[in-house]
């Protein structure tokens, strides 16, 4: 158990142009599980294997508990990790799998036996212990994957997307087992994913990456809450938030003709207007908006539209009724604005701004 | 699935009689004396001379010498055939290790160097291999019958093919765990291509087994002479009004087929698994 300390950490593929990883500086506590998430190729696999000793560190450093680890073997960093397709060895059973890195560092036989039995039991792998992997199903093989990790008992768990390869039911519920097993030993973890719901019920904080930077670091809420771009805005949260050009004139926002709220700020001109879906709802006067279709989830309904010429979609519930042509309305303190060219959040206080509801 | 029809099975039927009719004869026509082959040919039909034949094959001393006898022949040809097939599994298995998962400089240029081998065929470079053997004085042994040919640019790529099959991910997990480059080759990669070796053992050990030109040139001793040299050495006594061993030859023939049939018999299964399997 330990924290994990990383500072100005780089990476550039020899070859490439430009770094794919760059400024990552991220101070992880001690059994705390953090989320690094983001589209495909922005880093995050390549930060955890630089985590892991996989990859080579271009600059930076890298502290495991109080040890420097950039040039320590990946077997002895004291970590273990989780692989997306298992990587686990094909001839060797499930028992001889999990053993095996325990045999490698001399543990006596006694203590192994005691370990595997233990992981065993906590990831209810018992009746499969003499199988070879490739009589177990994906689930199984994952858990043991885990298992394989646990009797390791490492300062850290490092997590690379281990449960892209399972389907999405099965994928739900072995979210909720990592989560649960990780509170239970108190192990410093992280965990790579690209699904933002993935990383969103994991995490006690998440690091959200673009373009191999950190685009924000916070809990799931606060991220949701208040994303510090537009990047994160749209990554974080389904149906991805609504982003509308807007513009400030003379300390009132505008959507094209429509006002939508009296800002004190003295910043004129185009601004990104950013509404979660579940933040509007239908009126009797507000935002015009036109009906494109309707995408039915059960629960809710996702309404999709335009707005002044732009895109929208609201949530709403089933039993309210729709029609072609309708009124929005936003919750108040719902907005959340950002620079249109750098896309990075406007910070405004909430007092500052009153809704207006303009008539159309 | 189509449903299988007459012509079909008349096909097969055609082609596998095309395959194994010789060797019934070869098989049925050892069983007859030499005189009877000398006078009325190939036979398809069995006499009862089967077993003094191979006995004799089998234990008469023979040769200028008079110390070869078939069990003798046997033997050497065995010692080449395994010695062949485990030396190349051997050397091609290590020699593809270090190209694939050791990043050194020039490895594809070695690779290509190796595999361009494949081009050239022993016979290219009898001479010179001879010539070394020779000042080695390895001439009449074993080890000069069987180190100059292990080296394997087939054996080498596909054991290449094979470990650049296996996920990288492995690799990584071994890495981890403790494994170093000695202890991932022993305890995964060796138990991973099982079939792999296999499936070389088999082409190996029946090329080995086959070989004639090499084993000619380099042992003058009897006491060396494979299978296939103690065939050609019966036929050759046709001095006189002798009547030539046939039914010796054909006897040395069949049991110089036995070991390779026996040897894909067993591995059959893996080696089909270890030509077609790309993962595991």
């Amino acid at each position: 158990m330990a924290s994990i300390q990383i500072t100005n950490l780089s990476k550039t593929y020899p070859g490439a142009s430009g770094p794919s990883v760059a400024d990552i500086n991220l101070s992880i506590r001690d059994g705390e599980f953090i989320v690094l998430v983001g589209p495909s190729g922005c880093g995050k696999s390549t930060l955890l294997r630089m985590v892991a000793g996989l990859e080579d560190i271009t600059g930076g450093e890298i502290h495991i508990g109080d040890r420097l680890v950039n040039r320590v073997d990946p077997a002895d960093r004291d970590i273990a990790m989780v692989f997306q397709n298992y990587a686990l060895y094909p001839h060797m059973t499930v028992r001889e799998n999990m053993a095996y890195g325990l045999k490698n560092r001399k543990t006596p036989a006694a203590e192994i036996e005691a370990r595997v039995a233990e992981a065993a039991r906590m990831l209810e792998l018992r009746p499969y212990l003499d199988r070879k992997p490739r009589a177990l199903s994906g689930g199984q093989r994952q858990r043991v994957a885990m298992g394989r990790a646990v009797v390791r008992q490492p300062a850290a768990f490092l997590f690379d997307e281990p449960l892209s390869n399972l389907d999405a039911k099965l994928r739900v519920s072995m979210r909720g087992e990592i989560r649960r097993l990780q509170k239970r030993l108190g192990t410093t973890s992280l965990y790579v994913t690209h699904d933002q719901l993935e990383a969103m019920t994991l995490a006690d904080r998440l690091v959200v990456l673009n373009g191999g930077r950190i685009e924000q670091i916070g809990a799931p809420l606060d991220i949701y809450h208040r994303p510090a771009s537009t990047f994160v805005a749209s990554f974080i949260g389904a149906p991805a938030m609504n982003l509308l050009d807007a513009e400030i004139a003379g300390g009132t926002l505008r959507l094209g003709t429509v006002e939508i709220a009296r800002i004190a700020t003295a910043a004129q001109g185009p601004v990104s207007l950013g509404i979660r879906a579940e933040d509007l709802s239908i009126a009797t006067q507000g935002l015009p908006f036109r009906l494109d279709f309707i995408e039915e989830l059960g629960a809710q309904r996702l309404v999709h539209g335009h707005v002044e010429g732009q895109p929208l979609t609201l949530s709403l519930s089933p039993d309210i009724a729709i029609s072609d042509q309708m009124h929005l309305a936003i919750r108040p303190g719902a907005l959340h604005l950002f620079d249109t060219n750098t896309g990075k959040r406007l910070s405004l206080p909430e007092s500052e701004r009153q809704q207006i509801h303009a008539p159309a | 699935m189509n449903r299988t029809n007459l012509i079909d099975h008349a096909v097969l039927i055609l082609a596998t009689l095309f395959m194994v009719l010789p060797v019934l004869v070869a098989i049925m026509t050892s069983t007859h004396t030499a005189v009877d082959i000398h006078s009325n040919g190939l036979f398809l039909t069995p006499a009862g001379h089967g077993a003094e034949t191979y006995a004799a094959v089998l234990t008469r001393q023979g040769g200028f010498t008079g110390q070869v006898t078939g069990t003798r022949m046997m033997i050497n040809s065995l010692i080449l055939g395994v010695g062949f097939a485990v030396g190349k599994i051997v050397l091609s298995m290590l020699a593809a290790y270090a190209l694939v998962y050791f990043r050194f400089r020039l490895a594809t240029v070695m690779f290509w160097i190796i595999f361009t081998t494949l081009l050239l065929p022993l016979e290219v470079r009898i001479m010179p291999s001879y010539q070394v053997m020779s000042e080695l004085g390895l001439l009449n042994s074993y080890t000069g019958l069987i180190v100059p040919l292990l080296a394997s640019a087939t054996g080498t790529f596909y054991f290449r093919q094979f470990f650049k099959s296996v996920p990288d991910e492995l690799l990584e997990a071994a890495r981890i765990d403790g494994a170093g480059p000695f202890k991932f080759l022993i305890d995964v990669l060796i138990p991973l291509s099982k079939t792999m070796m296999a499936a070389i053992f088999i082409i190996m050990f029946v090329y080995g087994w086959n070989q004639y030109l090499w084993p000619m040139l380099m042992t003058t001793d009897e006491r060396f002479f494979t299978l296939m040299r103690g065939i050609k050495q019966i036929l050759q006594v046709w001095v006189g009004s002798q009547i030539p061993d046939y039914n010796e030859a054909f006897a040395l023939a069949v049991l110089a087929l036995a070991p390779p049939v026996l040897v894909v018999v067993v591995f059959q299964r893996w080696f089909i698994k270890g030509l077609t399997e790309s993962d595991k």
